[in-house]
């Protein structure tokens, strides 16, 4: 009896306590899940840590994206934890369904997948508060899991690691009274097709440094909406690799949940030009 | 060049009292006094709800919390009142206000705009006057 009364109380304490996270940090300024991984945008990192953990507090995320492409269909699915507002780990699960290319080249698989583990810290500053941005640096180990395409094309390995700085800022009040959020980084990298096509080249083998950024308004803490740049490597002869851009729309409803739909253009991918279509992202905070 | 000397005296001088007028719009936007009050008033009820930093207020006197912060408040937006309470720093001196419960209270205040029907732009402008002053509250 003691027992029971003791598991119940158990229970209503917990009940008491409905979040397992805390949530010190204002709404929005965890940033969405981007398509690595690491919090962000879509198509790239911002110097923020996901979730809403402030110092001393835990926070956690879980993450589904899916772009939908005239050729192809990217789905990202992945989960990622920061502590502190200073340190975050990711880990990204990439499929990329090839569509009709495979009958056209009579390829051996129907997809191309590749895993992304995540490190960010933060070096220094705040997105909103004190004089500095916030700047912070990452870490991706990436491994394309079936290499067979990418080595037919002359992609030279299958896992790689790369670096990123980058640095975000509100500005308040900055677009006609609106919060600004701009966003700037640089990335070291000989990813194609950020990964999934393998890493270096017959064109060439070597990291590049590649810049990307976006550009958000805030029309309140819940709605934003901005364009997106990533510049990517061209390294493979087989194919051009465009740079990729989106315009994106952001909805934080609340602490534990977020949507970002994109129209994204990226371009020329694997010999198919105007791969532009759909960006849908859903985020869960825990 | 005396005539000129005393020309120069005449326009310091007049450049003296004439002072560009303050800018007190953000002060007319968030409803003058009657309104930074309401707004005052209803963070700090949002406060007594909020179980995150609502202790941190248990033992403070209420009511002279809520005149210091109006008249806070009326200065940061430019309007004709005299703050007379202590310095951040003094006022939040060994209270170890974390970087959440600062958070905590911008949430609870931008509430208390939202209720007022403070248009978004005119929130902004108020919190950017406020936001700087996170420093001195937060412990480091």
């Amino acid at each position: 009896m003691k027992r029971l009364s003791l598991l119940l109380c158990g229970l209503a304490c917990l009940g008491a306590q409905p979040v397992l996270a805390d949530n010190g940090r204002l709404i929005a300024t965890g940033g969405a899940s981007s398509l690595e991984g690491p919090a962000g945008g879509g198509i790239t990192p911002w110097a923020v840590l996901t979730g809403y953990g402030e110092q001393n507090e835990w926070s956690a995320t879980a993450f589904a994206t899916t772009v939908n492409l005239p050729d192809y269909r990217l789905d990202v699915a992945g989960v990622a934890a920061s502590y502190d507002n200073r340190v975050e780990v990711s880990f990204a699960r990439q499929r990329f369904d090839l569509g009709s290319l495979v009958s056209k080249l009579s390829l051996p698989e129907d997809h191309l997948g590749q895993d992304i583990l995540g490190l960010k810290v933060r070096l220094f500053g705040d997105v909103i508060y004190d004089r500095l941005p916030q700047v912070s640096m990452g870490l991706e180990y990436k491994h394309q899991t079936n290499f067979d395409i990418p080595q037919l094309v002359g992609a030279k390995r299958d896992q790689d690691v790369e670096g990123y700085l980058t640095a975000s800022r509100l500005f308040m009040g900055a677009a006609f009274g609106y919060n600004l959020l701009i966003n700037g980084g640089v990335r070291y990298s000989r990813a194609n097709e950020l990964g999934l096509m393998g890493f270096g080249g017959d064109r060439r083998d070597t990291r590049s440094l590649l810049k990307e950024g976006s550009v958000a308004v805030l029309f309140n803490p819940r709605w934003a909406m901005g364009v997106e740049y990533r510049q990517k490597p061209d390294n493979l002869s087989f194919s051009g690799e465009s740079d990729w851009a989106d315009l994106f729309i952001g909805y934080f409803p609340n602490k534990h949940v977020s949507f970002v739909l994109a129209y994204a253009k990226l371009g020329e991918i694997a010999t198919l030009d105007n791969q532009n279509g759909t960006y849908l992202s859903v985020q869960g905070s825990f | 060049m005396r005539g000129l000397k005393l020309l120069l005296v005449v326009l310091l001088l007049a450049g003296c009292a004439q002072q560009p007028p303050k800018d007190d719009s953000l002060y007319r936007d968030l409803g003058e006094r009657a309104g930074i009050t309401r707004i005052v008033e209803g963070m700090l009820l949002n406060i007594a709800h909020d179980p995150r930093i609502v202790e941190r207020f248990r033992k403070i006197d209420i009511q002279r919390l809520r005149d210091k912060l109006v008249e806070q408040f009326c200065v940061e937006a430019g309007g004709p009142c005299v703050y007379t309470g202590d310095t951040m720093a003094e006022s939040h001196k060994g209270q170890n206000v974390s970087r959440s419960d600062f958070n905590a209270l911008v949430e609870d205040l931008i509430a208390a705009m939202d209720a007022q029907g403070i248009p978004v732009p005119v929130q902004n402008r108020l919190i950017a006057r406020l936001a700087p002053m996170r420093g001195e509250v937060i412990q480091h």
